[in-house]
C-alpha cells in the first residue's frame, strides 16, 4: 500500500485540493460574483428612490448607460485622471531618483535606514485621517496660513480649497506623499536584483552614472515600471477617501475634484441603483482590462521564473 | 567607512542629501503639526501656530473620549475587531487556498489558479452595489461581520502565500507527515502553518493596516453609530459644523486614528519594508 502511494497520490488526495480551495471560492461567489451579476442586472433597470417613493425597478435597456454619458461622467473621469497623473509623475520620478541613489555604491547616504523608514511612513496612514489633517492644516485660518503669515511670505490668507488648482494640488500632493516611498522601495528592490557585473562592466567601459542609469538600469527595470504604472492606474481609478473627506463629498470647487468613485458613492448613498449599476459596469470593464494586463505581466514573470528553475534543476542534475 | 572619510564628498552626494532631507521633512512635518496641535487649547490654536507643544494633551484626550456625539472608544473597539478579524481569517484562508493549489493535483487546479490571478487587482468598489443589496437581503447590513468575512477571498494575499510556498515548503515534508499518519488537515495546521509564519506575519500586518484604514465599504455598510469604525467617525467629524468644533479635539481624534499604526510601524519598520518588496513582482 505505502509503496504505491507516491504513484497514485494525485488520485487519492485529489479531493483535498478541492476542500482546501473551497472557502475562497465560496466566499468569492457569495460576496463578489453574485453581487457583480446583481450589479450588472440593476444597470438595465430604472430603480431609484426619490423621497419616500421608490421608482422601479423598470427595465430600460441601456438608458442608464446613455444617461451617464450625457451627465458629468466624463468630467469626473477627467478630474480623476488629472489628479492621478499630477500625483503619479512626481511619484515615479522621485521614486526612480531615490532608488538610483539608494543602490549606487558610489554614493554614501548617511541615515539610509532612517530615510527609508520615513518615506514609507505616509503609505500606512489612514487616507481619510490624512485628508482630514490636510483639511484642517490648509484651512483659511489653519496652521499653514498661520506659518506663512508669521514668516511674512504672504499678507493675506491663501484660500487653498476654493480654487480648482488649489484643491486638486492638495489631493495630488497627498497622493504623491502616500505613494512615492512605496514605489521607491519597490524600484530599489528591482535594481538590487540586477546582476552587479553589468554595472561593473558599464563602469569599466567608461559610462558615467547617468549613462548607466539610462542604458543599463532603466531597460532592466522596465517590467516593474510597467507594473507600477498599471497598479497605480488601478489605484487612481479607485481614488476616493482623500477627495471625499477633503471636500466633504462635494468635490468642491464646482465639482472639479469629484472622482468616479465619489460619483458612485453619491448614487449608492441616494439609493439610485440603476445609475450606480451602470457606473459600476463602466468601472468594471476598465478594471477588467487592467486586470488582464496585470495577469499577462505576472504570467510572463512566472514563465521567466519557471525557466530559471528548470535551468537550476538541470545544473543540479549535471 | 574609511573609504568615505578619505575621498571628498561629491556634488551628487550633497544633492542627494538635500533632496532626502526635504522629502523627509515633507513626510514628517504634517505629523509634527498634528502632534503639537493635539496638545493645544482651542483658543490658542486660533491665535497662531506654535513650534512647541501645549499642555492640553490629556485634557483634549479626555474631551474626545467623553464626547457622546463621537463614540471614539466604540470606534477603536470596532476597528480593532474588524482589522484583527480580517488579518486573522485573510491570512489563514489565503494560506489554505494556496496550499490547496500548491500541494495537490486535481483537475480544477490550473483553472482555479488562473482565475485567481485574473482577479488579482480587481477593485471591490465595482461590486459594491450588489454587495450592499446582498447584505440587506440576508440581513447582514449594519453588521461588522460583513466587513470581515469577504477577506477570506483575497487574491493578492493568496498569491503572496503561493509564492512563499514555492520557495520554502518542500513537498517531502508533507509526504513525511503523511507517512507518520497525519491527516491532510492536521498537516496543514501543524506543519504548513508554522513554516508559513513569516509570510503570515507580513501579510497580517498589511491586511490589518488595510482594514484599519478602509473607508468606502464600512461607510456604506455600517449605519449604527456605535458600530462605526474610526475612518467613518473621522468622516462625520468632517461633516459636522466645523466652526463650532473644538479644534484641539479634532486634532486629537485624527491622532487616535493614526498613531497606533505609526507606533507598530516604527517597531517593525525593517520587517515591514522587507515585506513590501516581497509582495511585488521581482525583477
Amino acid at each position: 500500500m505505502k509503496s504505491n502511494r507516491s504513484n497514485n497520490k494525485s488520485v487519492s488526495y485529489e479531493r483535498w485540493g478541492y476542500i482546501f480551495i473551497l472557502p475562497f471560492f465560496v466566499t468569492f461567489l457569495v460576496f463578489s460574483l453574485i453581487p457583480l451579476v446583481d450589479t450588472i442586472r440593476y444597470s438595465f433597470y430604472e430603480y431609484y428612490r426619490s423621497g419616500l417613493i421608490e421608482v422601479g425597478p423598470n427595465f430600460v435597456g441601456l438608458e442608464n448607460y446613455k444617461a451617464l454619458l450625457e451627465s458629468d461622467l466624463l468630467k469626473y473621469a477627467g478630474n480623476t485622471f488629472i489628479m492621478w497623473i499630477a500625483g503619479f509623475i512626481p511619484q515615479i520620478g522621485i521614486a526612480m531618483l531615490l532608488a538610483a541613489w539608494f543602490t549606487d555604491h558610489r554614493i554614501r547616504i548617511h541615515g539610509l535606514q532612517f530615510f527609508k523608514v520615513v518615506i514609507y511612513l505616509p503609505n500606512l496612514i489612514m487616507a481619510s485621517a490624512f485628508a482630514m489633517l490636510f483639511f484642517t492644516l490648509f484651512s483659511d485660518a489653519g496652521p499653514i496660513n498661520q506659518i506663512l503669515m508669521s514668516t511674512g511670505l504672504i499678507h493675506h490668507n491663501i484660500r487653498f480649497m476654493v480654487s480648482t488648482l488649489g484643491a486638486r494640488s492638495l489631493i495630488a500632493l497627498m497622493n504623491f506623499l502616500m505613494w512615492f516611498g512605496n514605489t521607491a522601495i519597490m524600484l530599489m528592490a528591482a535594481i538590487m536584483g540586477i546582476n552587479p557585473a553589468l554595472f561593473e562592466a558599464a563602469e569599466l567601459d567608461g559610462c558615467n552614472h547617468a549613462k548607466i542609469f539610462r542604458h543599463v538600469t532603466l531597460p532592466l527595470i522596465r517590467p516593474i515600471l510597467a507594473y507600477t504604472l498599471i497598479t497605480s492606474i488601478i489605484g487612481g481609478l479607485q481614488m476616493y477617501d482623500v477627495p471625499q473627506i477633503l471636500t466633504n463629498g462635494a468635490g468642491a470647487p464646482d465639482r472639479t475634484t469629484m472622482t468616479l468613485i465619489m460619483f458612485l458613492n453619491k448614487h449608492l448613498a441616494s439609493k439610485n441603483y440603476g445609475m450606480a449599476g451602470a457606473l459600476s459596469v463602466y468601472l468594471f470593464v476598465i478594471s477588467a482590462i487592467l486586470c488582464f494586463i496585470v495577469f499577462k505581466m505576472m504570467q510572463d514573470e512566472d514563465a521567466v521564473e519557471a525557466k530559471k528553475l528548470k535551468k537550476k534543476k538541470r545544473k543540479e542534475r549535471a | 567607512m574609511d573609504k568615505s572619510l578619505k575621498r571628498p564628498i561629491t556634488l551628487r552626494e550633497v544633492i542627494a542629501h538635500i533632496v532626502l532631507v526635504i522629502l523627509a521633512f515633507m513626510c514628517l512635518f504634517f505629523f509634527y503639526i498634528l502632534v503639537i496641535n493635539a496638545s493645544r487649547k482651542h483658543v490658542d490654536l486660533m491665535k497662531g501656530f506654535s513650534i512647541l507643544p501645549g499642555t492640553m494633551f490629556l485634557t483634549n484626550m479626555r474631551n474626545v473620549l467623553n464626547d457622546s456625539n463621537i463614540p471614539v472608544l466604540y470606534g477603536i473597539r470596532n476597528s480593532l475587531i474588524v482589522s484583527g478579524g480580517c488579518a486573522a481569517i485573510c491570512t489563514y484562508f489565503s494560506a489554505m487556498t494556496a496550499y490547496g493549489i500548491y500541494a495537490y493535483n486535481f483537475r480544477a487546479k490550473r483553472p482555479a489558479f488562473t482565475f485567481i490571478m485574473m482577479i488579482l487587482v480587481m477593485p471591490t468598489q465595482v461590486t459594491a452595489l450588489g454587495f450592499l443589496r446582498l447584505l440587506m437581503n440576508i440581513h447582514m447590513d449594519d453588521n461588522l461581520l460583513a466587513l470581515i468575512l469577504p477577506a477570506i477571498a483575497s487574491p493578492a494575499v493568496f498569491y503572496f502565500m503561493y509564492s512563499y510556498m514555492q520557495a520554502s515548503l518542500p513537498m517531502s515534508l508533507v509526504e513525511a507527515a503523511r507517512i507518520d499518519g497525519s491527516n491532510e488537515f492536521m498537516t496543514f495546521n501543524r506543519i504548513v502553518i508554522p513554516i508559513m509564519k513569516p509570510a503570515i506575519a507580513v501579510q497580517a500586518i498589511f491586511t490589518f493596516v488595510g482594514a484599519w484604514n478602509n473607508y468606502f465599504v464600512p461607510a456604506l455598510v455600517i449605519t449604527t453609530k456605535k458600530k462605526q469604525t474610526l475612518p467613518v467617525l473621522i468622516a462625520t467629524l468632517r461633516g459636522a459644523d466645523f466652526m463650532t468644533f473644538d479644534m484641539g479635539k479634532v486634532y486629537m481624534m485624527i491622532m487616535i486614528a493614526i498613531v497606533p499604526i505609526v507606533l507598530v510601524y516604527l517597531m517593525l519598520s525593517r520587517f515591514i519594508i522587507e515585506g513590501v518588496t516581497l509582495g511585488g513582482v521581482k525583477e
